[in-house]
């Protein structure tokens, strides 16, 4: 942790955390909900646990419920939410996709919207509609008007897409520096570098050049942007040993199966680093992690029920879901 | 003006005073952790409440030091010390002042952290006493050089 004097201030938000994280699916609850008979009967085991609430009937509210929860007890117990704002620059820049889609098309989405990003997702579709996007925060401002002008110049909505996903990334690595906390910047750098490599091998298979990498892949701090260039252009055998020296070594086998099981190992990796906060009773860390805890409990507990409504079997699922933090 | 008389209060009060102040932050930092605990589980308040207290010994410990050193250098009793005399009172009491204020301040990060562990496993209680109460012989150890150097002071000086 940077400074453990100035951060005494999570004292409280850690000590409430450590009790709530009794409440987090541990492996045994996890592998229950795998070997449940049917989706129908693992998400009964999920409402018995206390997840969703009285107003979420469909898995989806459920699912919406949850999100809702953590974000509502971690601005209860933190004392300030824009340390926090890595984990929300998502939503906002996906609102923003939306809107500048919505904008262009002519066409009417609400039910696409995220509300649990820092901005209110009315005033991204607000400012996007009137472009006037001096009402957006200043890393959104400068992309929405870009991306709004060549989306109306081109009519190429990948193109707008593209660029709105990079400005996202170094907005996530410019929220990780400014937290102030070691955990949060190194999560921000590794996320962005993650979606570089993801970014990099999916461009590697449709064959695109060397000027699409520069427009898509944004700085990690982690890994060279030009090494990484250079990889994609060569084939994903060069990707895979240009990685072999960086963090995300132990991640090339999964790169080779598909983009959902670096995604996973990506994930499993943060949670490895995540570990260390348990001993951790200041700072924001440990905030960080349940964060990082619940919105990968979320991700698992839709993967085990959308496998399970699916059909795949019990082994194919535990491939799938991600480690447990408790 | 009585310079060792001086000398000798000014060892008492930072005894007093920087051992009082470390646990203030001491028992304000577990106090945080302790809240928040409560906040989720009001059953655990007996629990986390003696963890809580453990910092605030330290204060104690300084008062007992600037009480002895009052008690004689002519405050409380006893008679006006020489200067040499004063200076040696003073000396006495910096072990309790540094001692007190550090060891404060560390109990209390590790109190936060055990009531942090008691939170999480509320079966623990026993082994996450004993971990703040290990920075308790620290304390337990520079009061007991300051005790020993005053009463230990010649008369004769």
């Amino acid at each position: 942790m940077t400074n453990t004097y100035v951060d005494k201030s999570y004292a409280y938000a850690v000590a409430r955390l450590r009790h709530a994280e009794l409440s987090l699916l541990d492996k045994a609850a996890m592998e229950q909900l795998i070997t449940a008979k049917s989706a129908e009967d693992a998400e009964k085991l999920l409402r018995d646990k206390g997840w969703g609430g009285d107003d979420s009937e469909d898995t989806e509210s459920m699912f919406a419920a949850e999100t809702r929860k953590l974000w509502d007890y971690v601005e209860e117990i933190v004392p300030d939410m824009n340390v926090f704002n890595v984990f929300r620059l998502r939503d906002d820049f996906s609102n923003l996709k939306a809107a500048l889609k919505e904008s262009v098309m002519s066409y009417e989405y609400p039910g696409i919207y995220s509300s649990f990003g820092t901005v209110p997702s009315e005033t991204v579709r607000n400012a996007v509609k009137t472009r006037t996007y001096k009402e957006l925060p200043v890393i959104m401002a400068d992309i929405a008007e870009k991306a709004h002008e060549v989306f109306l110049r081109t009519g190429d909505g990948q193109l707008c897409d593209i660029m709105v996903d990079k400005a996202c990334l170094e907005a996530i690595r410019a929220a990780g520096t400014a937290s102030g906390c070691d955990f949060i910047r190194d999560y921000a750098e590794l996320k962005t570098a993650a979606a570089d490599v993801n970014i990099a091998v999916r461009a590697c298979h449709t064959g695109k050049d060397r000027d699409f990498l520069k427009l898509a892949l944004a700085e990690s701090g982690i890994l060279s942007i030009n090494g990484l260039e250079s990889a994609a252009l060569s084939g994903e055998d060069a990707i895979a040993a240009f990685l072999a020296n960086t963090d995300f070594a132990a991640a090339v086998s999964d790169l080779k199966k598909s983009p959902a099981a670096f995604e996973r190992r990506c994930d499993n990796l943060i949670n490895d680093r995540m570990m260390s906060m348990h001993y951790e009773s200041f700072g924001p860390g440990p905030v960080a992690a349940y964060i990082i805890a619940r919105e990968n409990e979320i991700k698992s507990v839709r993967i085990v029920l959308a496998c399970k409504q699916n059909g795949f079997s019990d082994d194919k699922i535990r491939e799938r879901v991600r480690d447990t933090y408790v | 003006m009585e310079l060792g008389l001086f000398l000798a209060v000014l060892g008492a009060g930072l005894a007093a005073g920087f051992a009082g102040a470390g646990s203030a932050i001491g028992v304000g930092i577990a106090g945080r952790s302790a809240a928040g605990v409560v906040t989720q589980e009001p059953s655990m308040f007996s629990k986390v409440l003696i963890l809580q207290l453990l910092p605030g010994t330290q204060g104690i410990y300084g008062l007992l030091i600037g009480f002895i050193v009052l008690s004689q250098v002519g405050i409380l009793g006893g008679d006006i010390p020489s200067l040499s005399k004063g200076l040696i009172y003073f000396a006495a009491c910096m072990p309790m002042a540094i001692g007190g204020l550090l060891s404060g301040i560390a109990q209390g990060q590790c109190s936060s952290s055990a009531i942090g562990l008691v939170a999480k496993r509320p079966d623990q209680f026993g082994k996450a006493m004993i971990f703040p109460a290990m920075v308790e012989t620290y304390a337990i150890l520079a009061l007991l050089i300051s005790i020993l150097s005053i009463f230990g002071i010649p008369a004769a000086i």
